[in-house]
């Protein structure tokens, strides 16, 4: 993802609510690939001596945890940029219907 | 009251208030037709979403799925709800945000071309074509199983209730009819499997089955099975065949497939805000992960239950009766290899193709079967859809119960095939007639073309129906390649990077969407003499070559983009807008 350009008009709040933003998102898509990629195929084998639920772990992952981690990644995500978006004043929750 | 009368009834009450709600719901604007008016609560859209999604294949095949295929089929549980989290985090707000009502008028106006408009409307209903027509087959299949019918006639029948309320609703008709047939399927999804999963564990919570102890032996639903499977000769359940590369590709690209679909797109135009688009896709994976979280628990209980009760048993006497009647329709069959009466269950084909009923009766009572042999010890037959269908008679629940299933089948095929209708036609009236040939188009004309374009679309979906193409079978794979090699890229390019221009776009689409058809082409359809598994690329099965074309077409893209002209201001100061949610306004206001 590329940086913001310096020949912007439109103030700084926005650039750096920008680069917060993409913090955030590397942040959680990393989990996101962690959980499914990760515990769930490339270390589902080692992973498996170990149990969740009575389950072997890596086959935990790919079946059930990585979907409850996507849910969980997903509101996480609506809750964090909402604090942001009214840290830099561009939040549409104010705004009201147009 | 009969179970076929039961049937009748729930399906009949269903389509009742799906119409119902269409006459209530019907759109009166261009606005209303496209995008539900934009003023969609992000929970209703949630479940819209949820049910738009589920198709008849979720609903019917996936548990059949699991439990035949076991671990490998972690790629379809991890792709089809990893692709919300690519859609609710990378694309959702910032589409909400652009504010139109298509895929194509976001395209067609960040790379600022009418070809970007049209190349992103032959994606749109590629990829939407190829995935209706297994639809329409699949709503004309769960009719003809549960009412009875010739499948021919379930098509139409089908055709004629989603033509209703697609026609005379748009997306505010089906907006509303998918909440409701969500509700319909997940309840007759839900109510079997806490059945089933009381019978095998004694816990009514499905997702708590795999490591809960089955009845009384000390092991767990898992390791019972996987038990059973390797003495049968099966891999262990748990343990999958395919390899690492394999499972990596397909599951990226089911998931970057997911988030690329268009009709699932378009369910967040129709949200008030930007933050709602957001809480939305984490709404419709709540929904969908209530279904998502209980089909493996379904899945492993019941290819236990079925090893268990069937696997020698002799057939005239203690044979379950369920074997019977799913016999009596097809998708069961026995063949008495080694002529001892009992059924013997093992790893491989019991006899060459589908089964083919002689119309005679065999010795212990079975119906005679004319296909040839093959080596293996199994002698049955299984269809996997049996998995789901047969649950209610497993569990040995009443007639309501399989009126239920009938009607939640009814309901995932009819609320998917209605989403992806609406999509192809708002993509020719909207962007092929008012944005790109007919601009002169009038608010009235342009909503009676977009009504026109959804009864030809029905049409046409509809003759694939009843004339199955031979891929219909492979139209996942198809169309979750092409959503990934295609649109995902383009759309994300288009939000992310400012200096990405129509050029690169138009190109990295293209050779996406090209590469992908040809790779899944030769390796299905037999093109350039075919090939086998030792042909792929690196070990890739066409199920997963979305995600090879997907990186070319991100690297065509970039590699194109640096020789050709840059982006004019303009639409930088478009990428510049979406990216921050304040002033979004309602949809289609711009």
């Amino acid at each position: 993802m590329e940086d913001a350009s310096p020949d912007r008009s439109d103030g700084k709040p926005k650039r750096s609510y920008w680069s917060e933003n993409l913090r955030l998102l590397g942040m959680l898509l990393s989990v996101w690939f962690t959980v499914s990629f990760g515990f769930g195929i490339l270390l589902h084998e080692p992973l498996n001596r170990f149990e969740i639920l009575g389950v072997p772990a890596g086959f935990w992952f790919a079946q059930a945890g990585s979907i409850y981690v996507f849910v969980a990644l997903i509101f996480v995500y609506s809750w964090r940029i909402s604090k942001i978006e009214r840290r830099f004043g561009v939040s549409d929750d104010e705004e009201g219907r147009a | 009251m009969s179970t076929q009368a039961l049937t009748y009834l729930f399906v009949g009450l269903s389509f009742a208030l799906y119409i119902g709600i269409a006459i209530w719901s019907r759109a009166g604007s261009t606005r209303e037709f496209y995008v539900a008016g934009g003023g969609v609560h992000p929970v209703a859209n949630g479940m819209a979403t949820a049910a738009d999604w589920m198709s008849a294949a979720s609903f019917i095949s996936m548990a059949g799925i699991i439990a035949f295929a076991g671990y490998d089929a972690s790629v379809f549980l991890m792709g089809w709800t990893g692709g919300y989290v690519l859609l609710a985090l990378l694309l959702a707000p910032y589409l909400r945000k652009f504010g139109q009502f298509t895929v194509p008028d976001f395209l067609g106006e960040r790379y600022y071309s009418k070809a970007a408009r049209v190349v992103a409307v032959l994606c749109l209903v590629i990829v939407s074509f190829t995935y209706v027509a297994g639809q329409m087959r699949g709503v004309g299949v769960v009719f003809s199983r549960f009412l009875d019918v010739p499948i021919d006639m379930g098509v139409l029948i089908g055709m004629a209730v989603v033509f209703f309320y697609a026609v005379l609703g748009g997306m505010k008709g089906i907006t509303y009819t998918q909440v409701a047939q969500y509700c319909v399927l997940i309840f007759a999804y839900l109510v079997p499997a806490v059945f089933i999963s009381i019978l095998v564990t004694g816990n009514p919570l499905p997702p708590l089955a795999l490591g809960a102890e089955a009845g009384e032996t000390g092991q767990s639903v898992l390791e019972r099975l996987d038990g059973t499977l390797t003495d049968l000769g099966f891999a262990a359940y748990t343990e999958g065949t395919k390899s690492t590369v394999d499972l990596f590709a397909i599951t990226l690209a089911l998931m970057v497939g997911t988030a690329g679909l268009p009709h699932v797109i378009v369910r967040f135009f129709t949200v008030p805000k930007v933050s709602d688009a957001r809480r939305s896709a984490g709404w419709a994976l709540v929904f969908i992960a209530l279904l998502y979280t209980t089909a493996p628990a379904v899945a492993a209980m019941a290819r236990l239950n079925f090893v268990e009760t069937v696997n020698g048993t002799a057939y005239a006497e203690d044979t379950p009766e369920w074997v019977k009647s799913w016999e009596g329709i097809g998708l069961i069959g026995w063949q008495d290899k080694n002529a001892d009466g009992r059924i013997q269950y093992a790893a491989g084909a019991p006899f060459e193709g589908a089964p083919d009923f002689s119309g005679e009766t065999g010795p212990s009572g079975e119906r005679v079967l004319t296909n040839a042999p093959t080596g293996s010890a199994n002698e049955i037959y299984v269809d996997r859809d049996i998995m789901v269908l047969a649950n209610p008679e497993i569990a040995s629940l009443p007639g309501w119960v399989i009126a239920l299933v009938a009607a939640g089948g009814i309901a995932a095929a009819l609320s998917t095939a209605a989403g992806l209708l609406l999509v192809i036609s708002a993509s020719v009236s909207h962007d092929l007639l008012k944005k790109t040939f007919r601009p002169g188009l009038s608010e009235r004309s342009e909503l009676m073309a977009a009504r026109g374009a959804a009864v030809v679309a029905i049409l046409i979906a509809g003759w694939f129906g009843i004339h199955p193409p031979g891929f219909v079978a492979q139209v996942v794979a198809l169309a979750f390649g092409l959503a990934a090699a295609s649109l995902f890229p383009a759309i994300v390019m288009g939000i992310f990077t400012r200096s990405m221009n129509k050029e690169g776009a138009i190109f990295g689409m293209l050779s996406g969407l090209t590469f992908t058809i040809l790779y899944i082409g030769r390796f299905k359809f037999g093109w350039f003499g075919g090939g086998g598994e030792e042909d792929w690329l690196f070990g890739i099965s066409p199920e997963g070559i979305g995600a090879v074309g997907m990186a070319l077409n991100f690297a065509v893209a970039f590699g194109v983009a640096r020789v050709t002209r840059p982006v004019p201001g303009t639409v930088r100061a478009l990428v510049e807008r979406i990216r921050v949610p304040s002033g979004a306004g309602a949809a289609g206001v711009h």
